[in-house]
């Protein structure tokens, strides 16, 4: 899969929510968010008002990608997954289809081989409707987001106004 | 790379600040983070070693408003500078919509900002983007120091592609936002062509 930027139509994000939120009640996760490998959120389920997602999400991405250099300076194409242990929280991540990220927030008493099982099932779904998203954006040339160059000026004098 | 959820109505970039060590990209971060209102952008986000040089990243993402109903996010991150971070600044760059580099005017550090481009060139090349097709702009830091190389010589050697390119003061906040300006022009420009 390769391209420059990813469109999440309503009826994906809806079939992608659907998905991990429950995931995220089956297991009683705290937050359950799926990320893009740049490190931006692109669902997140649960406690979600508790944990600041955008910092949250490009951590996760770059402790994904600094593993994953890990990984191949010892020979292995990457980790599949990532486990962090905590007192009462734990972390578990889940790669998918090498561009997403399933990133859980769960407490320890939860199994963590449930935790484990119940994800790579919920990889299996996300997977599809990935492939299906990817595939779309693959075949579709057409631009990401039309907007007139004056609409777009006009929108950032707004925000930059006062900002020197 | 771009992630547009038509469901949210929500826009995100990824804006990435790259520079030798020691050029004042974290210090334009800082100061974003320090002007812009607090409604308007998350936390920063710095993973820095014990001397406050930056290990990882830093990162702090910015809500610009909204476009054509779409909530517009940059994601803005650092890479470290020092030559040995080499990994690090090439994983920072997955996804990148935009790139600012940020030289250091000095002129003892001219050999640095080259040598920083080229290392930007081949990290793209990692991902298969090249910089004349990435949305790029120049920031000349430092101006107020004496030592400077004067603007001419340092678009020369360091602005082959005639990029759009601003002097600036980071730490006094100059130049800072009409940098960040002219990227985010350019990175939306191209999500609409």
């Amino acid at each position: 899969m390769s391209y420059e930027h990813i469109d999440i139509l309503e009826e994906d994000f809806w079939v992608l929510k659907n998905i991990t939120s429950t995931f995220q009640k089956t297991i009683d996760a705290r937050v359950v968010v799926l990320i893009d490998r740049s490190g931006q959120p692109i669902v997140s389920c649960g406690e979600t008002e508790n944990i600041d997602i955008l910092a949250f999400s490009s951590l996760v991405a770059a402790d994904y990608a600094a593993t994953s250099h890990l990984a191949g300076l010892i020979g292995e194409n990457a980790f599949a997954t990532l486990h962090h242990q905590g007192m009462e929280n734990n972390i578990f991540i889940q790669i998918i289809e090498d561009k997403f990220i399933l990133a859980i927030i769960f407490k320890s008493h939860t199994p963590l081989g449930r935790v484990k099982v119940e994800a790579l099932r919920t990889k299996e779904n996300l997977s599809e409707i990935f492939i299906k998203i990817t595939k779309k954006i693959e075949e579709d040339k057409t631009a990401a987001f039309p907007t007139e160059d004056v609409e777009i000026d006009n929108f950032l004098e707004d925000f930059f106004e006062d900002l020197h | 790379m771009s992630v547009i959820n038509y469901a949210s109505r929500e826009i995100n970039c990824k804006i990435v600040y790259y520079g030798p060590g020691l050029g004042g990209k974290t210090t334009n971060l800082k100061k974003i983070y320090e002007k812009v209102n607090p409604s308007h952008r998350g936390e920063l986000i710095s993973l820095a070693t014990d001397m406050d040089r930056t290990l990882f990243f830093d990162f702090v993402p910015v809500d610009l408003g909204t476009i054509r109903g779409f909530k517009t996010r940059f994601h803005l991150y650092t890479v470290p500078g020092q030559v040995y971070y080499n990994a690090s600044r090439k994983l920072i760059l997955r996804g990148v919509d935009g790139v600012i580099f940020v030289a250091d005017s000095q002129i003892e550090r001219l050999e640095d900002n080259i040598e920083s481009i080229r290392n930007l060139i081949e990290n793209l090349k990692e991902y298969n983007l090249k910089l004349g097709e990435t949305p790029f702009v120049i920031q000349y830091n430092k101006r107020d120091l004496p030592n400077i190389a004067p603007m001419n010589q340092l678009e020369k050697l360091l602005n082959p592609l005639k990029v759009p390119s601003f002097e600036a003061v980071a730490s006094e906040g100059i130049g800072v936002f009409s940098t960040l300006k002219e990227i985010s022009k350019l990175v939306l420009k191209k999500l609409s062509q």
